[in-house]
C-alpha cells in the first residue's frame, strides 16, 4: 500500500468508528447516562468550553512540568547507569522494584507531604516516565558495538569522547522511542493525581462531571486528553525524525 | 637502529585467565616492524594474530615481555595508531565525510584545531583521502547507502586521516567478495605508496598477504608464534595482474605448506 492510501485508511477508520459508535447509539437508543453520542459529546465540550478551559491548561502545565523534569532526571540516569557495566547491573534490580509500584499508589504519600493541588500532579507526572527513559537510554548507551569501542580506544579517546561520539548519539534512537512512551504517561500520572487529590485539571473536572451524572462533560474531558496526547506525541514523533532519523535510514 | 625497529615486540606473550583454566594466546615473541613497512601477519585462526594488533594499539596490555615504539617503551609516549576491521564500523548518524574526520575530533594535536578547522583544512583533508579513494561524490551520502566496499574504503581513509605512526588492519578485506577485494587491494597499495604509513596487516588471504605485503611473517596454530619470516619484493606498483605469475602462485603456495603443515612440525619438537 502507498503511504498516501495507507494514511486514507488511517482517516477512514478512525472517522468509521466515531460514525459507528454515533449509530449504534442511536439505533440501540443507549442513555446519555451509559455512552453518550459523539455529535453529544461535541456539542458538550462547546457548551463548556469556557469551563474545561483552565482544567486543560493546569492539566497540561502539570503534566508539561512534570515531562519536563523526568526527562531530564531520566536522560541523566540513563547516560550514569548504561556508562558502565557495574552500574548497570548495580542499579538495574532497584530500578525494576521501583518502577513495579504501580504510580497511583504513591500520590496519597505525594498528598501527605506537599499537600493536594499542583505538586502531587507534577511529580506523579515525572515519576511515571522516568523509568521508560532510564531503561532506553541506558540500553543505547550499554550496548555500542565492540567494534566501534575498540576504534574510540586505539584513537585513546577518553570515556567522556566516547560517550559524547558514539554513546549519546547511538542511544537517541531509543531515547526519542521512550519519550513517545513517557508523554502519553506522563497525562496518565497528572489525571490520576488530580483525580485523587486536586481541586483543579482534567482529571478532577471528569471526577466532579460524574459525580452529578454529567456524562458528556466526563467525554468531553476524554476527548480533551486525547487531543493533547495525540498532539504531544505527534511533536515528538516529528522531532524524533529531525534528530534520530539516520535509525530509520531515510534522506533527512 | 630505531627505524629498523621502529615497532620491536620482545619476548612479549599473552595468557587469559588465572591458574588451571590458562590460556596462552601467545607464546613470547619477538617481532621487529621497520618504519615504513608493509607487514603481513598469516596463520590459522586462533593463532594470535589478532592478539599482536591489540598489543601494539595498546587495546591489550602484555602478560610477559616489553614493546618499544621508536626505541621507547610502549605507553610512555603517546603513540598514533589508526585501525581498521574486518566490520566498517562507520557511525550511521554521520556522514561519510564526518565519519573519516572523526579521528581528527579526537587525536591530539587535531583535537584542538577540529571547531576552527572541521569546515576548511580537516575538510579538504578528507575529501583528498575520499578522492584518492574514488569516494568523493560519496562524502555527504549516509554509511547506509554504500556499498560494503565503500563502506572499507571510507574505513581506509578514516584510519589514515590523522597520519598514524602505525597502520592496523585487522582482516579488512574479509567480508568482501573476491572482486570486490582485489579492488581494495589496489587501493591499498597506492594509499600505501603515496603515503608510506607504516603497516601492519593481519588475514588469513595468503594471495591478500603476497599482493600487499613487502614482509610476511606466518603463524603457528595457538599458541601462536612465528615459524617463517620472508619479505616480498614484486616490484611496486603491483599491477593485479602480479597474482597470476608463477612466481606469485608459488609464493602462496609455500605460505599455505607452511601453514598446512606447521602444527605437525611443531608436535613432534614439543615431543623431542
Amino acid at each position: 500500500m502507498t503511504p498516501t492510501r495507507q494514511r486514507l485508511a488511517s482517516t477512514a477508520l478512525i472517522v468509521g468508528v466515531f460514525v459507528v459508535w454515533e449509530f449504534f447509539c442511536l439505533v440501540a437508543g443507549i442513555s446519555e447516562l451509559i455512552l453518550p453520542r459523539p455529535s453529544r459529546i461535541v456539542a458538550s465540550f462547546i457548551e463548556y468550553a469556557p469551563a474545561i478551559w483552565p482544567h486543560a491548561w493546569q492539566t497540561l502545565y502539570t503534566t508539561m512540568v512534570g515531562f519536563f523534569f523526568g526527562v531530564i532526571i531520566g536522560l541523566s540516569l540513563g547516560v550514569l547507569i548504561g556508562s558502565s557495566k557495574l552500574a548497570y547491573d548495580t542499579a538495574y534490580p532497584l530500578l525494576v522494584g521501583i518502577s513495579s509500584i504501580p504510580k497511583v499508589a504513591v500520590v496519597p504519600i505525594f498528598v501527605l507531604w506537599f499537600g493536594a493541588g499542583t505538586v502531587p500532579a507534577i511529580l506523579t507526572a515525572m515519576i511515571i516516565c522516568i523509568f521508560p527513559i532510564v531503561v532506553n537510554v541506558s540500553t543505547g548507551i550499554a550496548t555500542v558495538e565492540p567494534e566501534l569501542e575498540d576504534v574510540m580506544k586505539s584513537l585513546k579517546a577518553s570515556k567522556w569522547e566516547t560517550l559524547v561520539n558514539i554513546g549519546l548519539p547511538r542511544s537517541m534512537p531509543y531515547f526519542f522511542a521512550s519519550l513517545k512512551v513517557a508523554i502519553t504517561l506522563a497525562f496518565v500520572g497528572s489525571v490520576i493525581a488530580e483525580t485523587v487529590a486536586s481541586n483543579k485539571g482534567v482529571g478532577n473536572m471528569m471526577l466532579i462531571a460524574s459525580s452529578s451524572f454529567n456524562v458528556p462533560l466526563v467525554f468531553a474531558g476524554l476527548m480533551v486528553l486525547a487531543v493533547m496526547g495525540v498532539t504531544l506525541y505527534a511533536i515528538f514523533a516529528v522531532l524524533e525524525r529531525r534528530l534520530a532519523g539516520w535509525a530509520m535510514r531515510k534522506e533527512i | 637502529m630505531t627505524d629498523a625497529r621502529f615497532v620491536h615486540f620482545e619476548n612479549v606473550g599473552v595468557t587469559f585467565g588465572k591458574g588451571a583454566e590458562q590460556t596462552e594466546a601467545l607464546t613470547p615473541t619477538s617481532l621487529s616492524v621497520a618504519k615504513g613497512e608493509f607487514l603481513a601477519l598469516v596463520g590459522p585462526s586462533g593463532c594470535g594474530k589478532s592478539t599482536i594488533l591489540k598489543l601494539a594499539s595498546e587495546l591489550l596490555k602484555p602478560s610477559t615481555g616489553h614493546i618499544f615504539f621508536g626505541g621507547r617503551e610502549l605507553g610512555a609516549a603517546p603513540v598514533r595508531v589508526g585501525m581498521a576491521f574486518q566490520s566498517a564500523s562507520l557511525l550511521p548518524w554521520m556522514t561519510v565525510r564526518e565519519n573519516v574526520m572523526l579521528p581528527l575530533k579526537i587525536v591530539p594535536p587535531f583535537k584542538a584545531a577540529f571547531r576552527a578547522k572541521r569546515n576548511g583544512e580537516y575538510r579538504d583533508r578528507a575529501d583528498a583521502l575520499l578522492e584518492q579513494v574514488g569516494l568523493l561524490d560519496f562524502a555527504e551520502k549516509s554509511p547506509w547507502q554504500l556499498s560494503g566496499g565503500m563502506m572499507q574504503r571510507a574505513n581506509l581513509c578514516r584510519a589514515l586521516i590523522h597520519d598514524p605512526d602505525l597502520l592496523l588492519l585487522d582482516e579488512p578485506f574479509g567480508a568482501l567478495d573476491q572482486f570486490t577485494r582485489e579492488e581494495l587491494w589496489q587501493t591499498m597499495q597506492d594509499l600505501w605508496i603515496s603515503r608510506k604509513p607504516t603497516v601492519v596487516l593481519v588475514t588469513h588471504d595468503l594471495r591478500e598477504a603476497a599482493y600487499l605485503a613487502s614482509r610476511i611473517c606466518v603463524m603457528s596454530p595457538r599458541p601462536g608464534r612465528i615459524v617463517d619470516d620472508r619479505p616480498v619484493t614484486f616490484a611496486r606498483p603491483r599491477p593485479i595482474d602480479v597474482t597470476f605469475a608463477a612466481e606469485f602462485s608459488a609464493l602462496v603456495q609455500e605460505l599455505r605448506s607452511l601453514i598446512v603443515h606447521t602444527p605437525t612440525s611443531t608436535r613432534r619438537e614439543a615431543a623431542a
